[in-house]
């Protein structure tokens, strides 16, 4: 049966290579996921619309887009600013920035949460700067915001990079040899060219940020309708054992997570149909 | 490939960087730009582990480490982890042949399956394993690792399978060696600084997860308490110091998963370049 599946190969192993990919994905991803549905499908609707527009939630969702959006914006701009100077110029530890940029990738949450908070808190290193001229950080969405800009600074970076470094540096000298000033060359030249990474890189900035737990819960400061982000209202709503709640809200998330991969996959269609120069 | 939800399997680009000349004031200040925000964001948090760490001397630092429940929050994340690592592994080089070496209808839902655990919110992951097996217990804690951790692998094999190309392997079989002696004579030598990399990976994802495990392990304390759990308890008790101290474990776990990828990366390449002058001398 499988073989009518695939194009013909003289490698052996497909069907225990695939049979095994596909039982551990279902015991550990699918199977688990469709709890969600059913444990939702055990309330009304009346039910299950209360739990996900009571006021709380709202004001988490508010926050949870609203930070993730931010983070992801700011992670844009610096990401693409990053990305290019990484490939484009050349200086002083270059490699180990290079390396750098994934710390968020790699440094626990928890670990994450805990140092930015001390870092930002009214009396932290930057916090105690920051409170003289008026800005509180640590315990407000703009804690949530520096968290969230935190975990999503590689997504941009690595997505950018490949593309940049694979981009001939020719066609930018062709078009500034043409006459055209740099912001030019930029936004006529190389803009196109990595639009569709640059909003895949956001995208994907996005999407971690908005289901981001461990190191908002520590700066955020979690006080119900101000700076409570969904994931902390789906554990509050677990430890009061209200699954179904829970999963209802969860289910409002998890379809707004998948469009946004959805999203992701289409451009990435998208990016891989066009022509590429060079 | 269609790229994956996770950018860090982007293995740099095998083509020289092509520098570029800007005039000296533009490219200085860019860099500077780029320079202080990842100093803010990167640099200093780095640094901020290991400087409240060490805040009242090496001495204090020892003591926390050597607590009890510290022991034990280490001895479960070791254990954890290590069981999560040795289950995505085998799935991983599982997953990885099957997407890297054949061509097959649904290849393109499977990479989007594979990718779902990394775009769901871990505290959604650790509430649906509660929801199955109902009992918070020691049990769980490990079991929500285990289900995120995976995926670290896969994505790292797959590029590095393909572009090593089937050729080896398919004239090993020709040849009449069976599909077992091709894996372990030509496949895994090949893959093993990519294998290498994505153990070290998931490993320091499995021992740094806290939204799924902290959802499944009930906070039994000396029990159930990994390390990022406890770090928690500790810092909502206003022990900066231990908290710190176990933070700057998991901190110096982080730095060597980044020296390794840029090992396997450099490696990687080099087995590329030599990989293809010998195709290149052998046409």
């Amino acid at each position: 049966m499988i073989l009518t599946l695939k194009k013909r190969s003289v490698l052996p192993g497909f069907g225990l290579a695939l049979g095994w990919t596909l039982l551990y994905l279902c015991l550990m991803v699918l199977i688990p996921l469709s709890t969600i549905l059913i444990k939702s499908a055990s309330l009304s609707w009346a039910q299950f619309w209360d739990a996900v527009s009571s006021p709380r939630a709202l004001a988490s969702y508010r926050l949870s887009f609203g930070a993730s959006l931010v983070a992801a914006l700011i992670n844009a701009v610096f990401g693409l600013l990053v990305a290019w100077i990484l490939v484009r110029y050349r200086f002083p530890f270059r490699r180990i920035v290079d390396g750098l940029v994934d710390l968020p990738f790699a440094l626990p949450t928890a670990v994450a949460g805990i140092v930015l908070t001390t870092l930002y808190s009214p009396n932290g290193w930057v916090g105690s700067r920051l409170t003289k001229v008026g800005i509180k950080v640590a315990y407000t969405p703009l804690g949530v915001m520096v968290a969230l800009t935190f975990i999503g600074l590689p997504f941009v970076v690595r997505t950018v990079q490949p593309v940049l470094q694979d981009l001939d540096v020719g066609i930018e000298e062709a078009a500034h040899s043409l006459g055209a000033n740099l912001w030019q060359t930029f936004r006529r030249v190389l803009l196109p060219e990595l639009l569709p990474a640059w909003i895949t890189g956001s995208t994907l900035a996005f999407a971690r940020a908005l289901g981001e737990y461990g190191s908002v819960v520590f700066i955020a400061g979690n006080m119900p309708m101000r700076t409570e982000i969904t994931p902390l209202l789906i554990m509050t709503k677990l430890d009061q054992f209200d699954y179904a709640g829970a999963s209802a809200i969860a289910l409002v998330f998890l379809v707004a997570s998948f469009s946004l991969l959805l999203l992701v996959n289409v451009i990435q269609r998208r990016q891989s149909s066009l022509p590429v120069l060079g | 490939m269609a790229t994956t939800a996770s950018p860090r399997i982007l293995t740099a680009p095998r083509t020289k960087p092509r520098v570029r000349t800007d005039p000296a004031l533009v490219r200085w200040a860019l860099i500077a730009i780029g320079g202080v925000f990842l100093g803010l964001f990167l640099l200093l948090p780095l640094a901020a582990v290991f400087a409240n760490a060490f805040a009242k001397g090496a001495t204090a630092y020892m003591a926390a480490l050597r607590e009890p429940e510290a022991a034990s929050a280490i001895r479960l994340t070791l254990l954890a982890s290590a069981i999560a690592v040795c289950l995505n592994v085998v799935f991983g080089v599982a997953a990885a042949w099957a997407i890297a070496r054949f061509d097959f209808t649904g290849k393109n839902l499977l990479i989007t399956l594979i990718d779902v655990p990394f775009s769901v919110s871990p505290v959604i992951s650790g509430m649906i394993f509660v929801l199955l097996f109902g009992a918070q217990g020691w049990f769980g804690s490990w079991l929500a690792a285990r289900d995120l951790k995976i995926i670290f692998a896969v994505p790292e094999l797959i590029p590095v399978m393909q572009a090593l190309g089937g050729e080896e392997e398919e004239a090993a079989v020709t040849l009449g060696a069976s599909g077992w002696k091709t894996f372990f004579r030509i496949t895994l030598p090949n893959i093993k600084w990519g294998l290498l990399y994505g153990i070290i990976l998931c490993n320091a994802r499995a021992m740094g997860e806290f939204g799924a495990v902290s959802v499944v392990s009930g906070h039994i304390r000396g029990l159930t308490n990994t390390m990022p759990l406890y770090i928690e308890i500790l810092y909502n008790d206003y022990q900066f110091v231990p908290a710190f101290a176990i933070a700057s474990l998991l901190t110096l776990l982080a730095v060597v998963t980044l020296v390794a990828k840029s090992l396997v990366e450099w490696k990687t390449e080099r087995q590329a370049a030599e990989h293809d002058s010998v195709t290149e001398e052998g046409l």
